[in-house]
């Protein structure tokens, strides 16, 4: 479906150039939805907008079911665009007009007639959930109801792509996984492809099916999204993986599950190197249950937490939080 | 009294109305021009906008009031004469224009770099951009810069007519100032500045009403 060549970006700063991205090739196949992941910088975003060249190769060959775009007039690359749907990090919503304006903006650049549109824009307001919106305006949208209308009209026109430049990186996770899901069904019912970047590891996992890791403009690894979780190969893909699962293990702690109290403690560098944990078991009558834990080192310092589970009499537990209050660690009764 | 102001105050009105029309028609298209010729926009042309830019400088750094005075034998041209309300609205015209070109300039500038990428993403041509995207997007603050434009199209009136000939800075000038008749000054200053709170509020209500973000 997409093939990418040996392509390349550079911007020049006055004297200075940047390799946004260099030498990249990457095969996307049909129907996939093709992650791309990196840190903030590692020119992701160049990548995604050199597909619809939003971004001019500097080097290099797209070839969109076989044919070479980067040689596309600017008449060609309009109707390709037209056959691309595209969404951002921060929508992109024409802030004048409501919802149903907005979605029925594609099909207005396309001539259709008045009835045309209207009957598309009501089945895309329909599939995305958003009927009772068709007059609000955008500022009267949530961050997922806006994602919602800019994939209605990203699907206006029947595209066969969707690239999705951070698509759900504005979002809350739970918002970012019912976007997901929409863009997952889509995928299926409408055989579309994705191409999306995301600095997210959460994304991949949740719906795409390859991967590549992207890094000072190259890509160092290209996966399946499983084979990536169980043999990373490169020490980047391991940081994206650690990183995700100490969350979920955050997050699957369930208080009801446990007989003592569960505590969160947050703690920094000053505070770690103090056998804190220990000395609170010696000073009261209680038992202590390590449940999780992490460090992330941060540019200066190291900044982790710990979740404990609290056994005893409620005075003694009681007390014993009270004594960590007081050593300034950040706790949190779960 | 009445026979010498609700006459000026016709004239203001009808030189204020057809400037603001033909300086708009002028510096809309060099305001956009301004905008999208720039580095990095949607068509960018980087020589014609130095020139654009270069001609706009030049004529905003003459006093307004010399502008008009070398104007006025455009009008002769256009309008077949040099004196009364309807020769000075060429010099008041072309005048105001390149300041409107600015309010315009800026006002478009202030439209979200996404929502332009956006429908370049969904192939939209440069004239679709500029019509369908640009102008009804910054509309809101389009109207609040031909607010602007409308104010200082009054005062400019009032000094253009003390040169040409009608309105109300015409007669304050005259009667006022020269036969020392200092109610009729006061009246016409006085109008004139009913005129130009009247304008602002009405446009600063209509912005606020249409502005949907
Ligand atoms: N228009 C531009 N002009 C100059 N440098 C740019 C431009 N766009 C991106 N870059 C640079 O290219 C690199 C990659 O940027 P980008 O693709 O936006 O990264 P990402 O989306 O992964 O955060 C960065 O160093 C960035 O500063
Ligand atoms: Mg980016």
């Amino acid at each position: 479906m997409i093939k990418i060549k040996n392509l390349s970006k550079s911007f020049s700063n006055g004297s200075t150039k940047i390799e946004a991205i260099s030498n990249i090739n990457l095969q996307i196949n049909k129907d996939e939805i093709f992650g791309i992941i990196g840190l903030s910088g590692a020119g992701k975003s160049t990548l995604i907008r050199c597909l619809n060249r939003l971004e001019e190769p500097t080097e290099g060959n797209i070839f969109i079911e076989e044919k070479d775009i980067t040689t596309f007039d600017k008449k060609s690359l309009n109707q390709l665009r037209k056959s691309i749907g595209m969404i951002f990090q921060h929508f992109n919503l024409l802030s004048q007009k409501t919802v149903y304006k907005n979605i029925a903006f594609p099909l207005e650049l396309e001539g259709l007639s008045k009835d045309k549109i209207n009957s598309r824009v009501n089945t895309l307001l329909e599939y995305v959930e958003l009927k009772d919106k068709k007059y609000a305006y955008p500022s009267q949208l949530s961050g997922g109801q806006k994602q919602r209308v800019a994939i209605a009209r990203a699907l206006a026109n029947n595209p066969k792509i969707l690239l999705s430049d951070e698509g759900t990186s504005a979002l809350d996770p739970k918002t970012t996984r019912s976007i997901l899901k929409l863009l997952n069904k889509i995928r299926k019912e409408f055989g579309l492809t994705i191409v999306l970047i995301t600095h997210q590891m959460e994304v991949i996992k949740d719906i795409c099916d390859k991967v590549a890791i992207i890094e000072d403009g190259k890509i160092i690894e290209i996966n399946t999204v499983e084979e990536l979780f169980k043999n990373p190969k490169t020490q980047t893909a391991m940081d994206f993986i650690s990183g995700l699962k100490s969350n979920i293990k955050n997050e699957i702690i369930n208080p009801f599950d446990f007989k003592g109290t569960i505590v969160r403690l947050g703690y920094s560098e000053d505070n770690a190197k103090e056998p804190i944990v220990s000395n609170m078991i010696k000073n009261f009558n209680i038992q202590v249950n390590i449940l999780s834990g992490n460090i992330n080192k941060l540019m200066s310092t190291s900044i982790g937490h710990l979740i404990l589970e609290i056994q005893g009499e409620d005075g003694e537990v009681n007390d014993a939080i009270k004594y960590l209050n007081n050593k300034s660690i950040n706790v949190e009764v779960i | 009294m009445a026979e010498l102001i609700v006459p000026a105050l016709l004239e203001t009105l009808y030189m204020v109305f057809f400037s603001t029309i033909f300086s708009l028609l002028l510096g809309l298209p060099l305001g956009v021009l301004l905008v999208v010729t720039e580095k990095n926009n949607i068509w960018e042309k980087l020589q014609l906008n130095r020139i654009l830019n270069g001609i706009i400088n030049i004529l905003r750094s003459f006093p307004f009031i010399i502008l008009m005075i070398l104007l006025f034998p455009l009008s002769k041209i256009i309008v077949g004469k040099t004196i009364g309300t309807t020769a000075t609205i060429v010099p008041l015209s072309i005048a105001a224009a390149p300041f409107v070109a600015r309010i315009i300039e800026g006002s478009l500038k202030e439209v979200d770099k996404g929502i332009i990428e956006s429908s370049l993403a969904m192939g939209a041509s440069v004239t679709e951009i500029i019509f369908k995207v640009l102008i009804p997007e910054s509309m809101p603050s389009l109207i609040l810069g031909i607010t602007t434009t409308i104010i200082n199209l009054v005062g400019y009136s009032a000094m253009a007519g003390a040169i040409g000939g009608g309105g109300l800075g015409d007669v304050a000038i005259r009667y006022g100032l020269y036969r020392f008749q200092t109610d009729v000054m006061i009246i016409s200053v006085a109008i004139i500045i009913v005129l130009v709170q009247g304008i602002q509020f009405l446009g600063n209500r209509l912005s606020l009403n249409i502005n949907k973000k």
